[in-house]
């Protein structure tokens, strides 16, 4: 079976860890061959290559690709899609937001979020926030699935897959990027980092959050939010765990001021080690932490930061 | 212009989900069902446009059981000027695929010719989130997913997306299809005289044969299942304790 991989390309730049966990996943259905679509793309698809486990990269470089755009990257892979059994994508926002165009052009349903792979027709996907977990079986003749990225390993590197140059398919001319607000940070990224320290509501304030920081810096770890938090404006809507928003699966997570409700657990769950610190025994969180402190975390977030 | 709102029965979420025994999938027999919640944040978005002299009319569609009324109700108790339900399966364990969602959905912006379609990103219970993206597709409309900002100017939008890097803002041309985000504002209570007056709105009600539309399912669901539970670990003492632990597993 040959299998079409959307790699997620930003600014000419490869998101290695997502794209390389979803050639984990690609694998297992067949021949992977992993489409880099960008204004710029070659370094993209140079390191696309060392991937092990794919088989040929395709590389669309083409103004028209520079943003991500729905209208246009989907019409590619559209088009693309007549020589594949399977089109899939890591399930970034960016291939969330472009797959399931895809699919209804070409008449079949989408697989969003895929956790695992049965065969070629059978995936799971967990559902109600991750409380449930249904197994489909695909009777549509193309496959279109995303994976959760937190359930894969990332593929190693040191393959030489061919890389091929393509040309741009036609400009639906619906959309025009306007401008990007991405916050720089040295910190790792929060779905591939191995540690992450998140806040929730009550941490009271956005300078408050700085406590979170804080312990995040002296860690190495990434920084999450309840949405709860994101919504209070303590921090940025791209740091929000949880049923729509990211999910991650850390070897330790710290859940700090966070009740624990069912929506965030849903994007952290999965990790190996939680900690929860929260004043309220009672908080659910601590039916799910690994380890739970009873305190308030404007005294323990400091110690803890302190003693590490 | 006109403003299609799709809004979609689903479970409450703060209903606890139980996955039933015979492994067929999640119980709704006589559990809370509301409105999905991203969709009241698209039909308040839809309300305020209207308010703000963009929009003249605001008509709210749903999919799925008969019992999807009392969702279309509080769409036009917040403020919906009519409503039309297709009715697409009489078992309330059926849920409709958002491809067959799509088709229904374009064959109702056919008749109904809206300017702009405003679905939620995503619904809570199938957790897909792939409806709005489908529909754009068959129309060959532009699409701008997850919004946190609605700025609509003449023949284009302006549009705010929540992204995994941060925000992006993108121009899309009209009419297009926009989905709502948690952020893009705070849906209001229906008060109870609008409820009254609700009653009396017009609700046009459909099946999916008036529209064509095969709903059969393209994914056959093979079994659901409960995911493995997490233990409860243990409550440490002090700061002093919880750093020995992590050390101990080698976590920091
Ligand atoms: C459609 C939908 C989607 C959603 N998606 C998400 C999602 O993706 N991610 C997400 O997180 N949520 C999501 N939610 C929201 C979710 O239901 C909860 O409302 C949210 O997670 C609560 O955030 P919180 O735990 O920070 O706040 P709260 O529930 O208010 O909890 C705050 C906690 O802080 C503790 N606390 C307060 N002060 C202190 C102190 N000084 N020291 C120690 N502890 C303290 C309190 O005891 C409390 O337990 C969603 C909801 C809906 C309806
Ligand atoms: N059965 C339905 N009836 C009405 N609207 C729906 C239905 N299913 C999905 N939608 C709309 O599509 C959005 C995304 O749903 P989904 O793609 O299923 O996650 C929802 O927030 C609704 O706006």
């Amino acid at each position: 079976m040959a299998v079409l991989l959307l790699a997620e390309v930003n600014d000419g730049t490869l998101a290695m860890d997502a794209t390389a966990k979803a050639v984990t996943a690609a694998a297992k259905l067949g021949d992977v061959t992993v489409l880099c679509a960008g204004a710029t793309c070659a370094a993209a698809a140079d390191e696309a290559a060392t991937i092990d486990g794919v088989a040929k990269v395709l590389c669309a470089e083409d103004a028209l690709y520079g943003h991500r755009l729905a209208e246009p990257v989907a019409q590619l892979v559209a088009d693309l899609a007549a020589d594949y059994d399977h089109v899939v994508a890591p399930a970034t926002t960016d291939a969330k937001n472009i797959l399931p165009r895809v699919a209804a052009l070409l008449d079949v349903m989408i697989i969003t979020d895929a956790s695992g792979v049965v065969d070629a027709d059978t995936f799971e996907r967990p559902i109600y926030a991750g409380n449930a977990i249904q197994k489909v079986k695909s009777s549509d003749a193309k496959k279109v699935v995303s994976f959760r990225t937190s359930t894969f390993d990332a593929a190693g590197t040191g393959n030489s897959a061919t890389v091929e140059k393509i040309g741009a398919a036609a400009d639906p001319a619906l959309s025009e990027w306007v401008e990007d607000k991405v916050a720089e940070s040295d910190r790792p990224e929060l779905t591939s980092a191995g540690i992450v320290v998140s806040g929730g509501r009550g941490v009271g304030s956005e300078e408050d959050f700085a406590l979170i920081e804080k312990l995040a810096d002296k860690l190495g770890a990434a920084v999450g939010a309840s949405r709860a938090a994101v919504d209070s404006g303590f921090a940025p809507n791209d740091w929000q765990v949880g049923q729509t928003g990211k999910v991650v699966a850390p070897e330790l997570y710290i859940a700090v001021g966070i009740s624990g409700a069912i929506q965030h657990l849903a994007g952290m769950k999965d990790s190996k080690i939680i900690v929860a610190i929260n004043k309220d025994e009672e908080a659910p969180i601590f039916q799910v932490a690994d380890y739970g402190l009873v305190a308030d975390l404007f005294a323990a977030v400091p110690e803890l930061t302190e003693k590490l | 212009m006109k403003v299609l709102v799709p809004v979609k029965r689903v479970i409450d979420y703060n209903v606890k989900v139980r996955v039933k025994a015979d492994g067929s999938g999640v119980d709704l027999a006589n559990v809370k069902m509301s409105m999905n919640p991203f969709d009241e944040i698209a039909v308040e978005e839809a309300i305020r446009l209207k308010e703000a002299g963009k929009a003249e009319e605001v008509i709210a569609v749903s999919i799925g059981v008969k019992q999807a009324q009392e969702t279309l109700r509080t769409a036009l108790a917040m403020g919906a000027d009519r409503a039309i339900l297709v009715v697409a399966a009489d078992d309330v364990h059926t849920d409709i695929e958002p491809l067959a969602v799509a088709k229904i959905l374009a064959k109702v912006v056919e008749e109904e010719q809206p300017g702009l379609v405003l679905t939620g990103k995503q619904a809570i219970d199938n957790d897909m989130n792939a409806t709005g993206q489908m529909l754009s597709a068959l129309l060959g409309w532009s699409q701008a997913m997850y919004a946190n900002n609605i700025d609509i100017e003449g023949d284009h939008a302006v549009v705010t997306r929540e992204v995994d890097g941060g925000l992006q803002t993108i121009k899309v041309k009209m009419p297009t299809i926009i989905s709502a985000d948690l952020r893009l504002n705070e849906p209001r209570y229906a008060s109870l005289p609008n409820i009254m007056k609700a009653k009396k709105k017009p609700l046009d009600e459909k099946t999916a044969e008036d529209y064509g539309v095969d709903v059969t399912p393209r994914l056959q669901i093979v079994e659901t299942t409960e995911p493995e539970a997490r233990q409860a670990g243990e409550i440490v003492p002090d700061v002093d304790t919880l750093v020995a632990k992590l050390k101990e597993k080698g976590a920091v």
